[in-house]
């Protein structure tokens, strides 16, 4: 699936990374605690959280994670969006909460794989 | 080629720059044509010890050591020191205070995910004075 047609499925805002929205996706994991991302994920392409800080984006850097979903309308500051502009990586935002997000998601066809 | 030696200093108060050394290590590796599995690896191993060294030991530094055959990482903090390392190595222990929980750390993941990704792992840690994790990842 085509970052940009994740965008159209949660109705979200694109933070930035523009020029990637043509990237495809293949799974997503969604959490909100990094440890368990680091721990857990294998070969995801992107990250659905409700948390916001720096951090989020170093753990999609070091897990080569393409994209950044933001759910309940959650604002990154200027200093995370800069973050992720140096690491390529797209940021949106969705007013939907990450439940739904994920739901939304795997109906239309993105699986997941977060566990052993 | 000759090795090639990094030095990073990590910060023990600023949260918002955990990362930053290991990200850096990334990015050299990745230039040097090191394989993506092994970046990774690398990548989330270090983080991992930086982020640790940042919550729980007061800052530190970083070496790394590269050759074509093996990555090695050296993280060395004067913090508390781990009072037992075999628990501490175990999933799910974590004396990780709530405000670090609300950063998104703090399961207790973050030692056995770097065994994990590593092929040594050498803790010695002394309490009072603080702890040295040494790391290699061997190419192949
Ligand atoms: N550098 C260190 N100095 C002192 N204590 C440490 C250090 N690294 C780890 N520990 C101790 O070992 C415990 C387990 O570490 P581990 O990285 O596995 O989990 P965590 O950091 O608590 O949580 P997570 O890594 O999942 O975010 C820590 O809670 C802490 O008590
Ligand atoms: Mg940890």
């Amino acid at each position: 699936m085509k970052i940009s047609e994740i965008k159209n499925i949660l109705e979200a805002d694109l933070i930035c990374g523009e020029e990637f929205l043509s990237n495809e996706i293949f799974t997503a994991c969604g959490s909100d605690m990094m440890s368990d991302v680091l721990a857990y994920v294998k070969e995801q392409a992107m990250l659905l959280s409700g948390l916001v800080n720096p951090q989020v984006v170093r753990t999609a850097e070091m897990m080569d994670m393409k994209c950044i979903v933001f759910v309940r309308g959650k604002q990154p500051d200027a200093d995370i969006i800069e973050l992720a502009k140096e690491r390529d990586i797209v940021l949106l935002r969705t007013q939907f909460e990450m439940f739904t997000s994920c739901g939304l998601l795997y109906k239309n066809g993105l699986k997941g794989g977060c566990g052993r | 080629m000759d090795p090639i030696a990094l030095h990073y200093d990590v910060s023990g108060t600023d949260f918002t720059c955990a990362g930053e050394a290991s990200g850096k290590i990334k990015k050299a590796l990745k230039e040097l044509g090191f394989p993506t599995s092994i970046t990774r690896n690398v990548a989330i191993a270090v983080y991992e010890g930086e982020i640790n060294m940042v919550i729980h030991g007061g800052g530190g530094v970083i070496d790394a050591e590269i050759t074509p055959e093996c990555i090695s990482i050296t993280l060395t903090d004067q913090g508390p020191g781990i009072p037992d390392v075999s628990l501490a190595m175990q999933e799910g222990y974590s004396t990780a205070p709530d405000n670090v929980r609300q950063l998104g750390f703090g399961a207790g993941m973050g030692l056995p995910n770097i065994k994990k990704y590593t092929d040594e792992m050498v803790i010695e840690t002394e309490v009072g004075k603080g702890t040295t994790i040494k790391l290699k990842v061997f190419v192949k």
